[in-house]
């Protein structure tokens, strides 16, 4: 259910994109998912086949996805760590003054699109 | 084999939506009206909650209310008939949030010169509705106690959106393990920002400080 309304506001995204480039038929779209952003990536390409089919620009189009690593940095000893391993407290100094440097990413990374070779 | 061709995005995909949302909220800011974002999982009581609240303060402030559901006008007609303020269904054709677009197509249906505050009673779910900012001013989610104390721990990101967190149906707590202090250990986790009401919806314990908390907070939006 949620990675469907991601999905629709992936489509009007790349809709858009598409229209400022002149183009008419997209073949891929990358994604760059963080590992934390609570979006599954099984379900939102699962999504994504349901909706992209409808839309003569997506037709076939294919939801690709880079997995972006969760990583958090402790204010206490300044160190980053792997957030999913050790969560919001730091592994070396026990410290909960922690906050995620990168990993709750959903973001167009960019899109394919065919071209006819000269 | 086909060419392709690589076309740089770089673009979060909730980046249109807050820019729609802060356009939202500077234009309710101009206007004087308070936009209340509530949140919570099915079933915590939001709309008994609602109930109370706008008898609290409907002499004081005019208040409209926006209910939004995936389908039925249930909790729009019971609202208006236990309280008399304008209040109107949302439908999300599907969809488990509202976004600022919607939210303001919401608006539109209102007829804003009347009123102070308008409460938006999100679609019941912990998950969507916290990922998409509607514009609001503020936003508030209710944690019944039938759900757990531990629920800052598996839903962090609505607890950090969240300026208050109204914790409902604390006359059945001795029935359940619920820890006051434990829930408010972990909403402080995930903001430690947050305003914790413990209320019991039911008998309207505790909503007054709820009330209390709107009612300064609309005041503040307009004078400020």
């Amino acid at each position: 259910m949620h990675e469907l309304g991601i999905v629709f506001y992936i489509i009007r995204d790349v809709k858009q994109a598409a229209a400022d480039n002149h183009v008419d038929h997209v073949s891929a779209v990358v994604m760059n998912i963080g590992e934390v952003s609570t979006v599954v990536p099984e379900y939102l390409t699962d999504c994504w086949r349901w909706a992209a089919d409808k839309e003569d620009l997506l037709r076939g189009c294919e939801l690709k996805v880079c997995t972006i690593p969760a990583v958090s940095f402790c204010d206490d000893c300044r160190k980053e760590y792997e957030t999913v391993r050790f969560g919001r407290n730091c592994p070396f100094c026990q410290g909960e003054n922690t906050y995620l440097l990168r990993g709750n990413e959903v973001e167009i990374k960019e899109i394919e699109v065919p071209e006819c070779p000269l | 084999m086909e060419e392709v061709k690589v076309i740089e995005i770089k673009k979060s995909v909730f980046a249109e939506n807050e820019k729609d949302a802060d356009d939202l909220r500077t234009e309710l800011k101009k206007r004087g009206v308070y936009l209340l974002n509530l949140m919570s999982s099915p079933g915590s009581g939001k709309t008994t909650t609602l109930i109370r609240t706008i008898n609290l303060l409907k002499d004081k402030l005019r208040i409209a209310v926006m209910e939004a559901d995936i389908d039925s006008n249930v909790d729009a007609v019971k609202i208006r008939e236990a309280t008399g303020i304008p209040s109107i269904q949302l439908h999300t054709g599907g969809m488990c949030h509202l976004d600022a677009e919607m939210t303001r197509q919401g608006l539109s249906n209102l007829d804003l010169e009347d009123v102070d505050l308008v409460i938006l009673e999100n679609v019941g779910n912990l998950v969507c509705p916290a990922e998409f900012d509607t514009g609001s001013c503020r936003n508030a989610m209710i944690l019944s106690v039938p759900e757990g104390d531990d629920k800052p721990l598996k839903y962090p990101l609505m607890f950090s959106v969240c300026d208050v967190v109204v914790v409902n149906k604390t006359d059945v707590m001795p029935y359940f393990d619920f820890d006051l202090d434990k829930c408010r250990e972990y909403v402080r986790m995930r903001n430690p920002k947050a305003r914790v009401i413990p209320i019991c919806a039911k008998t309207g314990e505790g909503v007054e400080v709820f009330a209390d908390w709107l009612f300064r907070e609309v005041r503040n939006w307009k004078n400020q």
